[in-house]
């Protein structure tokens, strides 16, 4: 397994004001690698952009970035973490860590909006963006990320990976891919 | 005690994660639709997933050098605390389907509750299984309810479910010394606390299914003191196969 799993609490990505110039130019360098790491699953869209890069860390010369997972089980997670540490490495970074954590639990409020619109224009629709949800027979309305619709139908609450409903347009049949909201 | 309550606490949700999950992930390749496929698989991933956080913690508990795969791996029947529930054969689609329904109804309140444990891990963990237990109740109860309210058939292999799985409900609000010192502490959740969502939830979807709720009576018990049906060591003689067969083996 890569990179130690802990329990440490972390807010989102955060300006580092405190450190000094040095220490801000490594985590400015360290944040710009991290923003190439892609999700292998959903390819279109980066480390960055799904919320999952939670703070890069400097200390001397030594980085720590920390991840969190979408889902428990998120699949992904072990090879985000292994190209995370590959793209800090080719920064320049000997010295490297990542970290796991799952506190605060992910949400979908936390993917950028440009990540939204990346994701709508990849043919998956989007979560919305308020995470509460009810845990029964809840309703969902959405638009074809096709043909616009909003004649749409769920086929399946699950889909390809964890994170993904499989939805079907019924105006032009096609079927698609909803981020799940969470 | 002599032993921290906490360690014996959190192998139990951890095992029942884990046999849960495995058991689901048995309908790989056998489920009677694609989309069912994928959801059970998805179910399955994400119990696995909160399986190995929980046998992660559980391990820093302990605190003796085994880490979350020997917990899951190198443990026999006796150790494992699970629920008897999860270590049952599948059965048919509907089978499996009614008991991840009534263990979702209780589970997504506990998970929910336990968000707000004084151990910060634990309330980790929780806070992200809440969301995935919320997933798993609303697709086995839609699916309840489909199949309750369904054909002639598929009503009666639902009700014959329901019978079979309901002595397995009560040892979902079992409680003992672990419970008891760790929910004083404000550790741990009392399940009694959550009754009423359980009765709610079962009660709103099994009406919405043309189900008749059974009467509580006799309830089988055993699994969290490692009292376990000769299941579980059909599913370990699987599942920890590879680990026993070559030790240490890894890919």
């Amino acid at each position: 397994m890569v990179g130690a799993m802990s329990h440490r609490k972390t807010d989102t990505v955060e300006d580092d004001t405190a450190q000094d110039p040095r220490s801000r130019a490594l985590r400015e360098r360290a944040l710009a690698a991290l923003a190439c790491v892609h999700d292998p699953e959903i390819p279109v869209l980066t480390i960055a952009d799904l919320g999952i890069l939670r703070d890069v860390r400097i200390e001397g010369e030594k980085v720590e970035a920390v991840i969190t997972p979408t889902y428990s089980g998120c699949p992904a997670m072990n090879m985000i973490a292994v190209e995370a540490d590959l793209a800090l490495e080719k920064a320049g970074f000997t010295d490297r860590k990542i970290t796991t954590v799952l506190s605060p639990a992910w949400t979908t409020d936390w993917m950028s909006d440009e990540g939204r619109a990346k994701l709508l224009s990849y043919g998956i629709v989007p979560p919305a963006h308020s995470s509460s949800r009810a845990s029964l027979f809840g309703k969902e309305a959405m638009l074809c990320p096709r043909c616009g619709s909003p004649e749409v139908e769920r086929i399946s609450e699950f889909g390809s990976t964890a994170c993904k409903a499989l939805w079907r347009c019924k105006a032009c049949r096609e079927p698609f891919d909803h981020f799940k909201c969470i | 005690m002599s032993e921290d309550p906490l360690l014996p606490y959190t192998l139990r949700l951890a095992d029942t994660a884990l046999i849960n999950g495995h058991r689901l992930s048995e309908w790989c390749g056998h489920a009677p639709v694609l989309e069912e496929e994928l959801a059970l698989a998805n179910l399955a991933l994400d119990l696995i997933g909160q399986a190995r956080a929980l046998y992660a913690y559980a391990a820093e508990v302990e605190g003796k050098g085994r880490d979350e795969d020997a917990l899951a791996y190198l443990r026999d029947v006796a150790s494992y605390r699970n629920l008897l529930m999860v270590e049952r054969p599948n059965g048919d689609f509907g089978q499996t389907i009614m008991r991840q329904f009534l263990l979702s109804a209780f589970m997504h309140p506990f998970w929910e509750a336990t968000a707000s444990s004084r151990d910060s891990t634990l309330s980790a963990i929780a806070a992200k299984a809440v969301k995935e237990a919320a997933y798993h109740l609303r697709h086995c109860g839609e699916w309840t309810v489909r199949l309750g309210d369904g054909t002639q058939e598929s009503h009666r292999r639902m009700e014959e479910a329901l019978e079979e799985e309901w002595p397995y409900t009560g040892e979902l609000f079992e409680t003992d010394e672990i419970e008891c010192n760790l929910v004083a502490a404000g550790v741990a959740v009392d399940p009694a606390s959550l009754k009423e969502r359980f009765d709610a939830t079962v009660d709103r979807v099994l009406t919405a299914a043309t189900l008749a709720r059974p009467r509580d009576g006799w309830m089988q018990t055993g699994g969290r003191q490692g009292r376990h049906s000769e299941h579980l060591g059909h599913v370990l003689a699987e599942l920890q196969y590879l680990q026993r067969a070559y030790p240490g083996a890894t890919w």
